[in-house]
Formats: C-alpha cells, structure tokens, sequence
C-alpha cells in the first residue's frame, strides 16, 4: 500500500508551491480578519471567500503530540512524531516534529517550520524544537 | 438544549446478537441478514410485521446501497430502507432516525442491523489503513497518523491539562475486562492489572495495546417501534426517554478543544429530554474505542467533573459491585469491537440488563440506562436515555 500523498486542488496549490521552495504560507480573510488552515474556498470563521495568502512566521508551540510506536503502514517506518502544532498566527496543524530526542517533547514547547520532501512533487512543512525560542520567552 | 421531541414515545421491543469475536464462517453482509431476522423473531413478530430497514455501511464487504443488498437477499420489500454511516455513532443516531421516521408516517415498526467482519473479512493492515482514513487526506494522512495516534494526541492533551495518568487511563481497561470476565460470549475474558496495560506493547505513547479496542467480526440488529404498540411483545419494552447529538468537527486538527468534546451537548440535549440527570443514571454503556475517549466521555456526559474522570475511574465505582456499572458486557475493550457496529453491543448489553436476563453481571434494581456513541475521532456525538418500567 503506498503512502497517501495529497493530491493538491486548485485552491490548496500556492500552499503546495509555497511548500516547495521553503515557506510557509496561510490564507487571511480580508473580511473578518481570521487566519485559515488547511487551505479552503471559505473561511471557516465568517464563510467569505476573500481570502489572501500570506507568509507565515513558520513558528508555533507543540498543542500535543504522540511517539507512533506502531506505524500505519510498512510505508511509514515506527517510531516516529505525530503533533499537534498551533501556529503564532492562530491555526492548528497536524505535522511531524523530527530529529527529536523523544524524552525532550513536552505540551507547550516551541517549534519552528521546516520542509520535506514527501515525493517527487510534494514537500510537506515538518516542525523541529526550537528551545531559543522558549528561552527568549523565559 | 432540546433533544429529539421524540422522547417516550418509542420503544424497542426485539434484539438480536451474532456470535462476536472471530466469526470467519459468514461475510459481514450475512451477519447483517443474521440479526435482522433474529431480531424480528426476538420482538414476537415475522418479516410481514415489519416495514423498515436501517443498515450501516460495512468496510470488509462494502456495498453502495447497503440496507437495499440486505433487503434483497431475504426477498423483502420494506416500506423505509435506508443506510446510515456516521461512524462509530451510527448505531444511536440510526436509533434516532428510526424513531423518527416512525414519527413521519414512512414506517410503523424499523430493525436497525449493523454487521462487519473486521478480523477475519480483511487483513490486519487493510483494517488500520481503512480506519486511519478517516484523517485528512491532504492534511493528516500524510504524516502517517494512526487511529490509536489520533487519541494519544487527545491523551496527551488532558495528561497536560489535568494531570491525569496513563494508569487512570488503564483502570478504564481494567474496569471494562472485569465486567467481560462475568460474560461467556466477551471476546477477552482473563481479568487485567494496571500494570498488565502498562506493560502492554507501546503503540503510541501514552497508549498500550491494552488501552486499545479489539478487532473483531459481530453484528447486531434491534427492532423499535410506537410505545402503544411495544405492550403486546414476550420482553419488556425498553423506552427510549430522550436522545441528543453534538457535532463539533471531522478532523482531529481542526477540533478547537483536544479535551471537551460534543458529548456535552448531546449529553445535555438527551438529559433534558429525559428530565434526568446524570445521578439517575443506572448503567452507562459509554464508546470505550480508546481507553481516553471513555474517559473524557464520563466527564462530559457528567458523572464528574471536567479533569476528574482519572479519579473517577480508579475509584472502583464502573467495576461489578460499584455504584456506576460501566460497560457491562466489557465494552469494545473487551466484549467485541468490529468497526462501526461497536455500540450496537453497548446498546443490546443496556436491553439484556433493563429485561433482567443479564445472569452473573444483572444489576439489580436497573430502572434507567445512558448509552454513548462517537463517530470520527470524538467528533460527532449521539447519547441516547433508556428507561424501563
Ligand atoms: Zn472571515
């Protein structure tokens, strides 16, 4: 079975593109103001399709996160990282934090965006620990 | 918060199991034909007494116009044939519908029938890549969530919030496989420790395969119908008192709170239309797919405060002899779990105990009982109260 990869709408592309050459980008409604993900034709909060792509600041704090110990697939090789991430502009995503030590996650610690390469035509945002980030905080 | 409008009014009358477990000999679809019937005969009636169908979906033999297939197969015509699939919830939300559409004039008495065949109808694999699709194919698949994965992510969230402990997770483990140790049919019977959960194989921190569901192949059926009409049967009507739903996402990176979820108001909309509360409650046949859903559903359906479902748990008060009997036929922790029938057993384990015929774990003096269903990953919510004279 092979790995599901997203297979990009024209809607969610520039957020795909914008993986691709390192950044990270969030659609802003014009009308209300709130910051989306994932990618949509409405905003969730107020339904306007006003929406405008920005760059994100590629930071965000850990909202929860698991060690997968059992993989869902021979695709994906156990253990790895699933998280929770809330980003500083205000959305949650799903990711991977990678090259972590397993002991040092906790609920509450930064992290900052980086890209994989997910196949040929797709590079998905991953997080790292970013402790300068708790440190300046502190 | 108004619950369905409908509560009083409707009652079940029949109800029928499969063998559960390991039942490789019959195809999801004919468990589904199984139950149907027995389920009819079970309530005192033939096929000629019955004029609605309501199936779900079954992901070892899916078929597109599933409750037409069961339908076919016995060569019956049925008024009202419709298939439901909202997951994990379906078996109350059908329940709903049923009542509903008795309600509407499309039927006068409906089997809502739900089978599949988990465990012996797909390989193991097959059955984690179907479940784990449930996330976002753009949004979280890719990142190779698992379903045990999605709650750990819930887990973690509450361990931070409250400080609750992987053991109070465990005791919700341990609770369900007392109860199963006292049911002849239960798909795992040998009582367990906290520290045998602990101990148990990692799968995704905090989780153990112990606080994980079974895999299994089971189906059930019940039949319901007017209250007026649910005197004249062999069993005791059980009457559904008040029903609600809650709806708060699809994709566990989407919900807004990792640790309340819409149980609260289905919970709510179901007690009010009830006219109960959750101390009235006899018996509680709660979604235990995960040993942290139980636990955040005993919080949100009330029967203690939001952080204190560890203590709760740990208290002793679900196990046999406490006060609030949790999962009598041990749950899908223990009993069976073959997909989206699951509570379908938590709803036929409630009928077996408000009729009295529930043998070694019978609780005595049962007048009321509060069943649970969620679908996704604690994203759509269906509680139903059963009351019985
Ligand atoms: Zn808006």
């Amino acid at each position: 079975m092979a790995k599901p990869l997203p297979r990009p709408t024209p809607t969610e592309q520039p957020f795909y593109d914008a993986c691709a050459r390192g950044e990270l980008i969030l659609q802003h409604c014009q009308h209300c103001g709130h910051v989306l993900f994932y990618p949509r034709t409405h905003c969730d909060a107020c339904q306007s399709e006003q929406l405008v792509w920005q760059r994100a600041s590629g930071a965000g704090v850990i909202a929860s996160y698991t060690v997968v110990r059992r993989g869902v697939s021979a695709d994906f090789e156990a253990p790895y990282v699933i998280a929770l991430v809330d980003l500083v502009e205000g959305p949650r995503m799903m990711s991977q934090i990678v090259d972590v030590d397993f002991d040092a996650l906790a609920v509450g610690l930064s992290v900052t965006v980086d890209f994989a390469s997910w196949s040929e035509d797709i590079t998905l945002p991953v997080f790292r620990l970013h402790p300068a980030l708790d440190d300046d905080a502190s | 918060m108004a619950g369905s409008g409908l509560g009083g009014k409707y009652a079940l009358i029949g109800m029928a199991e499969s063998d559960v477990g390991i039942v490789p000999d019959k195809s999801p679809r004919e468990l589904c034909v199984q139950v149907t019937l027995d389920a009819i005969r079970d309530a005192g009636l033939t096929l000629a007494d019955v004029d609605g169908l309501i199936t779900c979906n079954a992901f070892a033999e899916p078929i597109m116009y599933h409750a037409e297939a069961v339908a076919e197969y016995i060569g019956w015509q049925p008024r009202h044939c419709v298939t439901v699939n909202t997951g994990g919830g379906t078996t109350f939300m059908a329940l709903n519908m049923a009542a509903a559409a008795i309600e509407a004039g499309m039927a006068d008495t409906i089997v809502v029938a739900m089978a599949d065949s988990l465990r012996s109808f797909m390989t193991r694999e097959q059955a984690m890549v179907v479940q784990s699709s449930s996330g976002h194919p753009h949004y979280e698949q890719p990142y190779g969530p698992t379903v045990p994965a999605y709650y750990a992510l819930i887990a973690r969230a509450h361990m931070d919030e409250f400080g609750t402990t992987g053991e109070q997770f465990a005791e919700a483990a341990v609770s369900c496989r007392a109860w199963a140790s006292q049911h002849p049919k239960a798909q795992m019977r040998d009582p367990i420790s906290v520290e045998d959960v602990m101990n148990s194989r990692a799968i995704a921190d905090p989780l153990k395969v112990l606080d994980c569901s079974l895999v299994s192949d089971g189906g059930a059926a019940v039949v319901i119908t007017r209250q007026d009409r649910a005197k004249d049967g062999p069993h005791k009507p059980v009457t559904l008192l008040g029903y609600g739903e809650g709806h708060a996402y699809e994709h566990i990176s989407q919900a807004k709170n990792l640790t309340t979820s819409a149980a609260l108001q289905s919970g709510r909309a179901a007690y009010a239309e009830a006219g109960l509360a959750p101390a009235d409650i006899n018996l509680l046949q709660l979604y235990d797919c995960f040993t942290p859903a139980l636990l955040i559903q005993i919080e949100d359906l009330g029967f203690c405060d939001k952080g204190e479902g560890g203590d709760w748990l740990a208290s002793g008060i679900s196990r046999p002899g406490g006060s609030k009997p949790l999962n009598t036929h041990g749950g899908m922790l223990s009993y069976c779990h073959p997909g989206n029938p699951g509570a379908m057993f938590g709803l036929t384990e409630a009928m077996t105990q408000m009729r009295g015929d529930a043998g070694k774990r019978q609780i005595e003096g049962i007048s009321t009982a509060l069943c649970h269903a969620q679908g996704g990953i604690m994203s759509s919510h269906a509680t139903v109260i059963l009351g019985v004279d």
